[in-house]
């Protein structure tokens, strides 16, 4: 087993720094264990198991730093790393961007661990396999998914006083359904820290449904349409919009964030004054550990309110040299979301697209955050309150600012790949070609 | 480390790098990238017992692959160097059939007991998965090799060129780029060696070195007044080559069209760099395309793109039979369209080869990751559709009983499956050169350089960019053109070619970081090409205001 439990992993981390003889000296420790299984035709195909562990060792002379890494933790193999990051920090030329380590810090206790979800077994992955497999076939329809869970711990401490140490457990679930003929399709993902909250059989019927009601897709002229988009269609533009919340490109006239003529956006209102993003490490569905890599407290913080730019990300570099403090990269963002239902969105659409997801997403312009993709595994034409049929997929060309400028209504919150992300109805979505894929 | 964190880490920013996650491994200092490793008749007796414990298991194939895979990747921007990193990663990974059915498990703990113990969880993984197997695997034969080499034919080991001289190599690109009016540079080298050591109870011990290198920069120019900036990457290909592949030999050299310096097989990245910052700045003013229909003129470092997303992916048999249906996704191509022997792929004048022995591609090796020796094979004659990709456990189901010997992972902890070989299109036969094709243009573009991408899941319709691109009218270049992609069906733009500049013209493009699989796994493929003109294809403009 490559997980050491609290006291473990200080001892470990102990002797390491007390072979130090730099000016400082930062341990990095990890190790996880995990599973997975793959299926697809109805079939289990390839499955495996990985286990990792790992030390690092930061080692500084003034603005020189040198890093060495091994994943033994004996006496001897331990002052072997310190004596390597040593040796390569007094080799290496000054960073001037160089920050030295942190001192002692608060951290928040963490939720991010399940003890079930760490006991995982070969057997109950093939189950998780089995849940979709039957049903599938019962339908006549082809499953193809993944599972894979994981158990890992994380660790540091430093020669200035720093300690940490965070255990976590994940489970992500992914499975398309196509129909046995080959023109429905239809897909689902579920991801949790805590496996209770997992039901295979749900998530597997959620995506058999999409596929049947997806069969013989009709061909719509492409064009601007009010699109419901569930949680798994904006996840991918969402995220990408917060990439660009980087204080560093912004400042330096490359991003998105950078305002004409000089400086940033920051305080600037550019979506609808009903989004609000932040980011919670100690929210109970999408909880995330409470210091990142190097040692800094992660704390919940806003970066859109009413619309408005709150936050920007900045790194210690990058904070020291503009005179603000650093704010960290949060490891996921929750949006605010609605009261409404999927059921109540559809009810209240006269003419619009209900997108699933959206698929092979690339940005076609950093300026303006413009991005391209496909609809993909159901996509259905809303009319007077309903679905009437489902719809070929579709070519975007959209940036998701234009996307949340023009937001009609905010339904209810769904967990979405570590966010929480609401179903969301959008006026003029822009989709530019149809596609014949199913 | 997902993409988004090599990007922070590497400082080049969204689009620069495609699906890059191979910083796996621990860091080391560069002197210990020279360490022998392992010697082979302990690698062998340790294979050895990976197979005799699988077999005393009950199963009824097993292989064992050794692995170390040692990096090297130099970055910086401007006149900084941000991080220079070395990594050794080794250990085994161990595949068993029992009770047909596949099962994988992988260990750092290169040891009689650590392999026993991970053969062990491998067997264990197969037997539970054997309770829900419906389609047995069946093993294509494979001819029992014996104990046999093959190294990558390099003339420079990384490993033996002192990081300073990289450093300074990548320093110099970029005060170059800055002197010609960047306003930020960042640029890379990657460097990588995968010695492996493959060995399996059909009786084959398999020892190989492989080498591959990408040196790449980001430049970035700012107009502050306007507030817009706009990036031009380098027009390197990542090859698999050792270090010469740096020396920018002026043999090696391609003049294109408007200043444009195109390279072969040899690269130089000062001279790039600066064209590259004089183009960025360019693209400031550029003339925002029309959209409409025109007739496209692809250099091969874009259209190789264009092949790998198109022609590449979907002649991949498991995504054709639907193993990838619930991540990449599944293929138009699909096994009734084939076995009529008539599908129109493409024009008459595409001919596509797929080719795991062609000299300085990343997919060149000896044997692939399941022990079949490489070879080259047509997947496109004369516009018609022949055959697919495939390995030793896919090719029954298109009646073939012969590997085509493109089994890969991409280390020893992942499970060996099915990748793309270098996949290229063949150059025309009669002489033709780029100036002869751009003489023959009405209304095009010519279009340079990887960009933007995005296609559907069976691969019909897609979206390309470009690095640079120039308009066309009346068999001449007039200026150069931005906010250009064009779209189109696949079937539809491969027979839309209309010509092929000559062998004098070929050039690879590569994907250093081609992702696959669940969970993900990279791996390097390479596409040779010569440029090639596709006739009325529909341009949209990208340009936006917000």
């Amino acid at each position: 087993m490559a997980i050491y439990s609290k006291e473990e992993a200080k001892q470990i981390m102990e002797k390491a720094l007390s072979f130090s003889t730099a000016d400082a000296c930062e341990i990095n420790l990890s190790g996880s264990e995990s599973g997975n299984i793959r299926y697809a035709r109805n079939t289990v195909s390839t499955a495996g198991h990985r286990s990792n562990q790992t030390l690092v060792v930061q080692s500084n002379f003034g603005k020189k730093s040198g890093t060495a890494t091994i994943d033994e933790f004996d006496d001897e193999s331990l002052k072997k790393v310190v004596k390597r990051a040593e040796e390569l920090a007094k080799l290496s030329p000054e960073n001037p961007e160089f920050m030295a380590p942190l001192g002692p810090q608060k951290y928040d206790a963490s939720i991010t661990y399940d003890d079930a979800t760490a006991k995982i077994t070969p057997d109950y992955r093939a189950q998780v396999a089995n849940s979709s497999i039957e049903p599938a076939a019962a339908k006549k329809v082809t499953a193809a998914g993944f599972f894979n869970d994981s158990y890992g711990f994380s660790a540091m401490m430093n020669s200035n006083g720093l300690f940490a140490y965070n255990k976590s457990t994940s489970a992500n679930f992914t499975v398309t359904m196509r129909s046995n003929d080959g023109t429905g399709s239809g897909w689902v993902t579920r991801d949790f820290n805590d496996i209770s909250k997992f039901d295979a059989v749900e998530a597997s019927n959620v995506a058999i449904e999409k596929a049947v009601m997806s069969k013989e897709a009709k061909a719509i002229e492409p064009g601007k349409y009010t699109v419901i988009l569930e949680p798994a269609a904006s996840v991918g533009l969402l995220g990408n919009m917060a990439f660009a919340f980087n204080a560093r490109t912004a400042d330096e006239g490359r991003s998105f964030m950078s305002k004409e003529g000089g400086g940033t956006k920051m305080g600037e209102k550019i979506v609808d004054e009903r989004v609000n993003i932040w980011s919670d490490p100690l929210n109970p569905e999408v909880p995330t550990g409470t210091w990142n890599g190097s040692g800094q407290p992660l704390k919940k913080t806003s970066w859109i309110e009413n619309g408005v730019v709150k936050n920007l990300a900045y790194s210690r570099y990058w904070a020291e040299k503009k005179g603000v403090d650093p704010v960290p990269f949060p490891n996921g963002f929750i949006m605010q979301g609605g009261d409404a239902s999927l059921e109540d969105l559809i009810k209240g659409t006269k003419k619009g697209i209900l997108v699933t997801r959206l698929w092979y997403i690339r940005s076609v312009d950093p300026q303006t955050l413009l991005y391209t993709g496909l609809t993909r595994d159901g996509t259905f034409y809303i009319e007077n309150g309903k679905i009437k049929h489902p719809v070929k997929n579709f070519r975007f060309n959209e940036s998701p600012i234009i996307m949340l400028n023009n937001l009609e209504t905010l339904g209810k919150q769904v967990r979405i790949n570590g966010n929480l992300v609401p179903y969301m109805k959008i006026r003029d979505f822009t989709f530019t070609s149809l596609s014949d894929a199913v | 480390m997902k993409r988004r964190d090599f990007i922070q880490y590497t400082g080049l920013g969204a689009g620069a790098l495609m699906m890059p996650s191979l910083l796996l491994g621990n860091d080391i200092p560069a002197e210990a990238l020279l360490n022998p490793g392992m010697d082979i008749a302990i690698k062998k007796k340790m294979a050895d017992v990976a197979l005799n414990t699988a077999k005393s298991l009950g199963a009824s194939y097993a292989d064992a692959r050794i692995g170390r895979y040692l990096n090297q990747y130099v970055f910086t921007r401007e006149d900084k160097v941000q991080n220079v990193v070395n990594t050794e990663s080794f250990g085994i990974g161990i595949r068993v059939i029992v009770n047909g059915t596949w099962g994988f498990a992988s260990t750092n703990s290169v040891t009689e007991d650590g392999i026993k113990k991970a053969t062990d969880q491998a067997v264990a993984i197969a037997k539970a998965n054997s309770k829900i197997q419906k389609e047995e695997v069946k093993l294509a034969p494979v001819k029992s090799h014996g104990e046999v080499s093959w190294k990558t034919p390099i003339t420079k080991d990384f490993k033996d060129v002192p990081v300073s001289e990289k450093v300074d190599l990548l320093l110099s690109a970029n005060a170059a780029a800055l002197k010609n009016g960047a306003n930020y540079v960042n640029s890379a080298l990657f460097m990588v060696n995968e010695q492996k050591y493959f060995a399996s109870t059909d009786g084959s011990y398999i020892d190989q070195d492989v080498h591959r290198i990408w040196p790449t920069f980001t430049v970035t120019a700012i107009d502050k007044g306007t507030g817009k900036f706009k990036s031009r990457q380098a027009m390197s290909a990542p090859m698999g080559m050792g270090y010469e592949y740096m020396d920018g030999l002026a043999s090696e050299k391609l003049k294109g069209p408007a200043g444009l310096n195109l390279y072969r097989n040899s690269y130089d990245i000062v001279e790039d760099a600066t064209v590259a910052a004089k183009q960025a700045k360019e693209r400031l003013t550029a003339k925002s395309v029309e959209a409409g229909k025109y007739d496209l003129v692809l250099e091969p470092n874009h259209l190789g793109l264009t092949i790998h997303e198109s022609v590449g992916h979907p002649l991949e048999l498991d995504r054709v039979l639907g193993y990838e249906a619930n991540y990449a996704g599944t293929s138009f191509a699909t096994l009734d369209k084939w076995k009529t022997k008539n599908f129109k792929y493409g024009s008459e004048i595409v001919n596509l080869v797929a080719d795991k022995t062609q000299v300085g591609s990343l997919g060149a090796v000896g044997y692939d990751d399941e022990g079949v020796k490489t070879k080259k094979w047509d997947l496109v004659r004369n516009g018609i559709l022949t055959n697919y990709q495939a390995i030793r456990d896919q090719v029954h189901m298109i009646d073939q009983n012969e590997s085509h010997g493109c089994c890969y992972s991409q280390s020893w902890n992942d499970v060996q499956f099915q990748r793309m070989p270098n996949v290229s299109l063949e150059p025309g036969k009669e002489k033709y050169s780029i100036d002869d094709m751009i003489k023959d243009v009405e209304k095009g573009i010519y279009i340079a350089g990887r960009g933007s991408y995005s296609i559907d899941q069976q691969r019909y319709n897609f979206q390309f960019g470009g690095t640079v691109f120039y308009e066309i009218k009346n068999g001449k270049i007039v200026g150069m053109l931005d906010d250009v992609a064009y779209q189109s069906n696949t079937q539809e733009f491969w027979n839309s070619c209309a010509k092929i500049c000559d062998k004098d013209d070929y050039r690879m493009f590569g994907s250093f970081f081609d992702g696959k699989g669940q969970p993900s796994q990279i791996s390097a493929v390479s596409h040779g090409s010569s440029t090639t003109r596709f006739n009325g294809v529909n341009v949209i403009n990208t340009g936006r205001k917000i």
